[in-house]
């Protein structure tokens, strides 16, 4: 009798080494956005190019680790805190280790909560969450915890760059800022009054308002208000189906100063703009794609066009994010010990493709990157969006935006064990 | 001033484009008695159609053929699907225009991807008709008013004024007697879904280039069709046609006016308190009204069904 529980403790214990052995073949990586409904696009569009940065950085050039390779793993989230939370749970129960999720800070804020809440119980089964996109500063400050890293430069950094920018421009009175009701829409607005007030007090914010997220059907009387209100320029951090939305009504009904905002490409927008919106629409972000940051760059986005002769690299923040994480899983010898990656992590220089350092701070996990403003316009483009001719062309740089930046982030680390 | 005028205008266009699309599924509800959920799909394939054909043909044939395609698919629908289900009740036909309209939105994310399509307005078409102080009025909005107001007119000259109007109207209320006398009841129930969804059609033809053409159009759109439809009275084509400038109108005046929620309430003697930061209250205080211009319809609709169940225009007791 002893002889046969021996027997099958070894024998179950050899079952979990084999599956131990067959997981870490392939370090799984959770995607969990939209892929249906109105933001679809976004997602969708984020998701192949996740699962492009892997297989042709990774993949094909022998994995990590003595060639482990990597796998991206869509869950469909509905844009929803309550879907993305059961999706976490489902993906945790995979085995995976590491989420990325990127659009809407309401969800990224459920997910760095109940990521911070299941770590601290589950020390066995710890995950780390990559955000490559949601970018309310909360989330690198009062709301930041150990597990948590931001890819994307916050609200903050991006309107203090744009700001720089529009305070430079001495035709801009008048300023009207909009934008989706929720914690993003409302820290782009809170963010360019402060800044405005202190780089230009002569500035005057004609218009400051917040429309619902997702279910406006028609924005002229939204554009009418602004139009009315006489402003010179418009600030909005809208993205999406909204965006395009927005944009469209704003310049048919005829406005005709710049649009700034912070995710007017790719996903169709810079078809669906074309002519009308040429040298109106600037956005602010990292990467620069016409100039391309680099020949690897170069190269990287051919090989995607090849694969995906109808996308767009319009978040290259996530070949980054892909990077880095492979770096630092290499640097730590393992991918399960998400504990030593995420050390790995903070505090790390990674020299981009799409140009520039990029600075991890340890102090709130926000990496620091050189930011572009771009204009839509089909001048000088060698890498269009949406096969239209038209893309965004850099027209400044500031590089390592906000480098210091204030944070109230207080830091919890685990215990070394 | 000018502005209650710009609005005005706006408004109308979208009550009018509402208008398109409840008027099929009002007109679909009386001959049936079943609401079809897969109405609004019809609307985003009008889009998807005339933006394929535009690519071909241009615009303008893209708004005479995609209805049509529209129009016989919706017919096939009722000829092959609705008829068949439909002699096992009408939960059943619910489940089956809710099934439909799933199917639709997948086949389109299937065929164009999940991307805005750059269907545009035609060039034509694309300069400003005339502005009022500052407000340009683009021509393409002229442009929809029009065809919104001769679909109506033409849509009431048939069913009041001609003999296939008066019967269509008898076969809506009494198909026994209609079919005794030896009209083919099935077929006008055919013809009646068909227009319907080619109604539907021409609305997504037309309002493509302007709200957008992408997946979720049939979302977005889809259940303020049935608030429209229930507040006008289920049934009834002028019900239909006031509620959705009804509609258009308050939603665009609560857009276009930024009404604070405090303003209301300090008008009608209630202070507003001191510690508002911490009132659990806050929220109603600082709501303004473009913040709640969406959900105002769904207010209004629960006002009629509690004062007025059979809507505005309404014939049928609820």
């Amino acid at each position: 009798m002893k002889k046969l529980t021996k027997m099958g403790a070894v024998s179950a214990l050899s079952l979990i080494v084999g599956a131990s052995a067959a997981f870490a073949e392939n370090i799984k990586i959770a995607f969990i956005d939209p892929l249906s409904g109105p933001f679809a696009s976004t997602g969708t569009n984020g998701l192949h190019q996740f699962e492009f940065a892997v297989e042709y950085m990774i993949n094909d050039k022998g994995g990590v680790l003595d060639g482990q390779t990597m796998e991206v793993v869509g869950f469909d989230n509905k844009t929803s805190p309550k879907e993305s939370l059961i999706q976490l749970q489902v993906a945790i129960d995979q085995g995976i280790r590491y989420i990325v999720q990127g659009n809407s800070s309401g969800v990224a804020h459920a997910l760095t909560e109940a990521i911070d809440k299941h770590n601290r119980r589950n020390p066995d089964s710890r995950v780390l969450f990559l955000n490559y996109a949601a970018v309310d500063p909360a989330l690198t400050n009062e709301n930041c915890n150990f597990w948590h890293f931001r890819f994307d430069a916050n609200a903050d950094i991006k309107m203090d760059a744009l700001t720089d920018v529009i305070a430079e421009n001495q035709d801009i009175k008048d300023v009207y800022i909009i934008g989706q009701d929720y914690s993003f829409g409302k820290a782009v607005s809170a963010a360019a009054n402060s800044m405005l007030k202190e780089k230009r007090p002569d500035i005057e914010v004609v218009g400051d308002e917040l429309h619902p997220i997702g279910k406006v059907k028609d924005f002229t009387p939204y554009a009418r208000k602004v139009v009315q209100s006489g402003a010179d320029a418009v600030i909005t951090g809208n993205w999406g189906a909204d965006m395009l939305g927005l944009g469209k009504s704003i310049i048919e009904n005829g406005f005709e100063g710049p649009i700034y905002t912070y995710y007017a490409a790719g996903s169709g927008m810079t078809a669906a703009f074309g002519e009308s919106g040429k040298d109106r629409i600037r956005l602010i972000a990292q990467g620069a794609i016409n100039p391309i940051g680099s020949e690897e760059a170069r190269d990287l986005y051919n090989a995607f066009l090849k694969k995906y002769p109808e996308g767009n690299i319009d978040q290259s923040r996530i070949f980054n994010t892909i990077g880095m994480l492979s770096k630092a899983i290499e640097q730590a010898g393992t991918a399960d010990d998400v504990v030593a990656v995420a050390s790995q992590l903070e505090g790390m220089e990674y020299d981009s493709m799409w140009g520039g350092t990029l600075y991890m701070r340890p102090q709130d996990h926000q990496l620091i990157q050189d930011m572009h403003i771009a204009v839509h316009t089909n001048d000088d483009i060698e890498f269009d969006y949406d096969q239209s001719g038209f893309g965004v062309k850099n027209e400044s740089t500031i590089e390592m935006a906000s480098k210091d930046i204030a944070t109230s982030c207080e830091m919890q680390r685990p215990d070394p064990s | 001033m000018d502005l209650i005028l710009v609005n005005l205008i706006d408004g109308l266009v979208t009550g009018l484009l509402l208008f398109m699309l409840s008027a099929g599924l009002t007109l679909i509800f009386s001959m049936m008695g079943v609401l079809n959920f897969a109405h609004a799909s019809f609307y985003m394939l009008g889009a998807y159609f005339a933006y394929q054909i535009s690519l071909a043909l241009g615009f303008w044939m893209g708004l005479l053929i995609a209805p049509l395609i529209v129009g016989v698919m919706g017919a096939g629908v009722e000829r092959y699907g609705l008829r068949r289900v439909h002699q096992y009740g009408h939960v059943p036909e619910l489940i089956f225009t809710f099934g439909l309209a799933l199917l639709i939105e997948e086949l389109v994310q299937f065929i164009w991807g999940k991307n805005q399509m750059a269907y545009s307005v035609p060039d034509v078409l694309n300069f400003t008709a005339f502005a009022i102080s500052g407000n340009s009025i683009p021509a393409y909005k002229i442009f929809m008013i029009f065809i919104s107001i001769a679909i109506f007119i033409g849509l009431l000259y048939v069913l009041t004024k001609t003999r296939v109007g008066m019967i269509i109207q008898a076969a809506l209320s009494y198909p026994r007697t209609v079919e005794a006398l030896g009209h083919n009841v099935p077929l006008i129930f055919m013809g009646v879904f068909g227009v319907g969804t080619a109604l539907a059609g021409v609305a997504g033809v037309i309002a493509g280039p302007v709200l957008g053409t992408f997946p979720g159009m049939a979302f977005v759109l889809g259940s303020i069709v049935f608030v429209t439809i229930v507040i006008g009275g289920l049934g009834s084509l002028w019900g239909a046609l006031v509620a959705s400038l009804l509609i258009g109108w308050i939603t665009t005046f609560a857009k276009s006016y930024n009404i604070a929620m405090s303003d209301i309430l300090n008008g009608i003697g209630i202070v507003t308190p001191t510690d508002l930061e911490d009132n659990i209250f806050r929220d109603l205080w600082t709501v303004t009204s473009p913040q709640i211009a969406d959900i105002l319809p769904y207010i209004l609709m629960v006002l009629i069904l509690i004062f007025r169940p059979y809507g505005l225009f309404g014939k049928r007791a609820a």
